[in-house]
């Protein structure tokens, strides 16, 4: 049960408490760049969570059993290892699902250079994550991630059609909505105070 | 083989990065850091000089090596070359500011992925002398290393009334807490972008009166 416990609380941990990029700053080129539209910007968080679940996985077999006499090459082995994965990965769906291939579109290539990939593996690491938390903090991040993304591309179709003054049209904007989504992410950290 | 490269000067390519190009202001590049971890002057401080030094030492190595890298594995090679130099620093830190280096945590290790690195090595270093390379290096870094400091010194200035620690503001003054939580980050860059769009439009506005003075107010 206290494990059970220990996943659920990881979980909304790296979803909403310490929200990916609400809260760590991690992975904001997609979050300004690709959140013009709400369908992208939902297949943008889905592709994130498929590779943040590889990651996961890289890393801790990576930590485990490779890097346990090298850890001053963490860094160099975990880039390497996880964008050529990502890769291999992109190449095995588009043989085995054309569809899927298709809705992840441009951004499963893209996402390698996302912070947010190599910053979940570090995080995981750094805090001594075993496999089924690995792969469930990944999960969160994702949907985290997704949340972050599909909310910000919602609030953008918006302002496009009000009247915003022109000198913060555009990115300056963009960066308010995240403060204040920011703001109201933070909320969440009442969540577990009690426990 | 390579097309002909204009003629490059040090001044200017110094230059440029600081104000003109700035990677963070102008080019909005490298978010991650320049928001994550500017909550005091000294942190910004401290990240820009250790991008500083992996950005340097990067565009030095791939510039000598410019021609030994083939094209198709350039961007791998460039990425190891860049978390060589980041595991150096990282290490560096933790000898010298373990201090500093616990606050950063893994954003020291997340400049590997900093596109502002890449950037200007892709862009620049791989295509020109070593020489133009390193004044490149130097004015991006210094760019970058000024932004994260405006925005340190904004953020710890209204969030905690200090300046690198020391208390500027006096006892009555009530510190914005919200300004050193992660939403300050956003606001701040929302507002420094503005000024920035302000001063630009001043400035388009100004040049456009002077060459064209009567079609000015004839628009309007």
């Amino acid at each position: 049960m206290s494990d059970f416990g220990e996943l659920v609380f990881i979980f909304a941990s790296a979803s909403v408490i310490n929200n990916f990029t609400l809260a760590y700053f991690l992975g904001l080129c997609p979050f300004f760049g690709v959140t013009g539209r709400l369908d992208t910007a939902l297949r943008l968080g889905l592709a994130n969570i498929f590779v943040l679940l590889i990651t996961s996985f890289a890393a801790w077999v990576l930590n485990t059993f490779i890097l346990v006499n090298a850890p001053y090459l963490r860094l160099i082995s975990f880039i390497v290892v996880i964008a050529s994965t990502v890769q291999f990965v992109e190449m095995a769906i588009k043989k085995l699902s054309p569809a899927l291939f298709r809705a992840l579109g441009i951004f499963l290539p893209l996402i390698t250079t996302n912070c947010a990939i190599l910053g979940l593996a570090l995080f995981q690491t750094s805090r001594g994550y075993g496999l089924v938390e690995g792969l469930v903090f990944a999960l969160g991040a994702g949907v985290g991630l997704t949340l972050a993304l599909v909310i910000m591309a919602g609030i953008r179709v918006e302002t496009e059609v009000n009247g915003v003054p022109e000198l913060v049209r555009g990115t300056a904007m963009s960066f308010f909505i995240a403060g204040v989504l920011s703001l109201a992410f933070m909320g969440f950290a009442g969540l577990f105070s009690s426990a | 083989m390579s097309p002909r490269q204009p003629e490059r000067h040090f001044g200017p390519e110094l230059l440029k990065g600081l104000w003109r190009e700035n990677p963070v202001f102008i080019a909005v590049l490298g978010l991650c850091p320049a928001l994550a971890v500017t909550n005091s002057l000294l942190n910004g401080l401290v990240m820009g000089a250790a991008t500083a030094f992996v950005l340097i030492g990067a565009a030095t190595i791939v510039s000598l090596l410019r021609r030994l890298i083939p094209s198709q594995v350039r961007i791998s090679t460039y990425i190891i070359i860049i978390a060589t130099f980041v595991t150096v620093v990282d290490f560096l830190l933790a000898a010298l500011m373990p201090e500093a280096h616990k606050q950063l945590g893994a954003f020291i290790a997340l400049i590997v992925a900093n596109c502002v690195i890449l950037g200007r090595i892709e862009a620049f270093a791989s295509k020109n002398p070593v020489g133009v390379s390193v004044a490149d290096a130097v004015g991006m870094a210094g760019g970058f290393t000024l932004a994260l400091s405006m925005i340190g010194a904004i953020r710890e200035l209204l969030g905690s009334g200090s300046l690198l620690g020391f208390d500027v503001m006096g006892p009555r003054f009530e510190p914005w807490a919200i300004m050193i939580l992660p939403p300050g980050g956003f606001l701040s860059m929302g507002v420094i972008l503005a000024v920035f769009a302000y001063l630009e439009k001043r400035k388009a506005r100004a040049s456009e009166a002077a060459s064209h003075p009567r079609d000015g107010e004839a628009a309007r």
